[in-house]
């Protein structure tokens, strides 16, 4: 069934510039997508009450609806107020809102498990709220919340393939094309099942390498 | 060993409490607490689980703000609603914690310098010297690098002293600090406060540490729903037959202990 030279000349060349266009969408996502995520995670639990409403709002509606009905408002919807958005630009946006919700609920849970008496500690000795949160909580709910954003990475690099829907020709959209005009899909999704399993490898290995960076002893341990 | 009478008691007291009143939840929880403190003195709560020895201690630093009364710091009221005031004053009143409250991603020598460099400002090398210096009065200089995680009970708690004597404290305020402890592990920490206390830091305490209290309070607050109901030398309130609730509390404490035993 598998055709060296179909493979060689025809899928991986055209998959591969796929797979550096999802890793461009992978990249700034997971990255901005933490980011947001530990904001919006520090304001639901520690805000001003106007603000953590707005927060927990913003949570509950980019994990409530379908990512691929908030790609299409974004990209076919924000034209009608006058908002253009390429592509791609359309997608990093909805993939940074969407993961910024979910890894904002990771980390609520891990500033909830901070113990209290350090916080008391910390004003005790004189620190400011700020100077708290940013010295004793974060660093420690960061740390307890690593897995469940490791999570959120993963999940990212396999909903990434929905920016093709968006005419954001990444990997899966590549592979669409190609197997429609061949025929021989079969071929072509086994090798992008492939690619993408070897993405999710790398995601997994680097996420070790950070927790094992981060390791301090009390905060369980890294698979070893 | 300091006695009583060997407090010089003129001049302002170092920290003073006029009326301090609390009400949590609908309940009264402290009321009408005044005391005064005198520079170099050691001053012990005693009283039943519930006394409101551990809010009345928290209420000093405003951890828990007091509704009524005022906390005045050499002659100083502490004005709570202004952050900045707030915050100088709790640097000026060291706090220790029953369960010790380290930071649990710091080590050792990092737990305590981490107030010196975020709240004093100090740099990363003089904030390192000056912690290590405090873990040797601790006698935990060869424990600097350890987690939290790493420690004994005995050794979290004299890291929890060094961070709290490390911002040269005026007063310190001391929440039972032997009570998590294991009984082989109090003596280690007693050591350190009896130190401290020969060494004239001014200290309240919530404390069950009869002997100790006996040996190195100057004055003992017996404490009861929320009221100061005695107040006294050990002498005076543990003198066999003195017929003191503070003396009949005790015998009870000390009965206790010997059934435990």
């Amino acid at each position: 069934m598998f055709d060296v030279d179909f493979l060689v000349d025809r899928v991986f060349p055209q998959l591969n510039a796929g797979l550096w266009m999802s890793v461009k969408l992978i990249v700034p996502s997971a990255v901005f997508g933490l980011l947001f995520g530990v904001i919006i995670g520090i304001v639901r639990v520690f805000g001003k009450p106007w603000m953590q409403r707005v927060a927990n709002a913003y949570t509950a509606l980019f994990r409530g609806v379908p990512l691929l009905v908030q790609l299409f408002i974004l990209y076919f919807g924000l034209p009608n107020i006058g908002i253009y958005l390429e592509p791609y630009a359309a997608s990093v946006l909805g993939f940074i809102l969407c993961s910024a919700a979910y890894n904002s609920e990771y980390v609520r849970g891990a500033l909830l498990s901070i113990r209290q008496g350090q916080l008391s500690a910390a004003q005790a000795l004189g620190f400011s709220t700020m100077q708290t949160l940013v010295s004793i909580v974060v660093p420690q709910a960061v740390r307890r919340a690593l897995p469940g954003c490791g999570n959120e990475v993963v999940y990212l690099i396999k909903y990434s393939s929905l920016a093709y829907v968006i005419t954001c020709i990444e990997l899966t959209g590549e592979a669409k094309v190609l197997a429609s005009r061949t025929f021989r899909f079969t071929e072509v999704f086994l090798v992008v099942g492939a690619y993408y399993l070897f993405l999710v490898t790398v995601a997994s290995w680097l996420l070790h390498k950070v927790e094992e960076r981060f390791h301090i002893p009390g905060f369980g341990r890294p698979r070893q | 060993m300091a006695t009583p009478e060997s407090v010089i008691t003129s001049g302002t007291p170092i920290l003073r409490l006029e009326n301090i009143g609390k009400t949590l939840g609908g309940k009264r929880i402290l009321s009408d607490i005044s005391m005064d403190v005198d520079k170099g003195e050691l001053k012990v709560l005693i009283g039943p689980s519930g006394a409101g020895k551990s809010t009345l201690l928290q209420c000093i630093n405003y951890l828990i703000p007091p509704d009524e009364g005022h906390i005045r710091l050499e002659g100083r009221v502490v004005d709570a609603a202004r952050k900045s005031d707030l915050y100088a004053f709790r640097q000026q009143v060291g706090m220790i914690f029953q369960d010790f409250n380290l930071f649990d991603h710091l080590d050792a020598l990092n737990n305590v310098s981490i107030a010196l460099r975020k709240v004093r400002g100090m740099s990363r090398k003089a904030a390192a010297e000056r912690a290590m210096a405090e873990l040797e009065r601790v006698g935990l200089a060869n424990r600097a690098t350890l987690y939290p995680a790493q420690l004994s009970g005995g050794q979290k708690q004299r890291v929890a002293i060094a961070r709290a004597l490390a911002m040269d404290p005026k007063v310190m305020l001391l929440d039972e600090p032997t009570s998590a402890l294991d009984p082989e592990l109090v003596g280690e920490v007693l050591a350190v406060i009896r130190d401290l206390a020969r060494g004239g830091m001014t200290m309240v305490m919530a404390s069950h540490q009869m002997d100790f209290t006996r040996a190195l309070a100057h004055e003992i607050l017996f404490m009861e729903r929320g009221s100061i109901i005695e107040r006294g030398s050990p002498a005076e309130l543990l003198a066999p037959g003195s017929g003191t609730r503070t003396a009949d509390f005790c015998s009870r404490l000390t009965d206790l202990c010997e059934e435990c035993s």
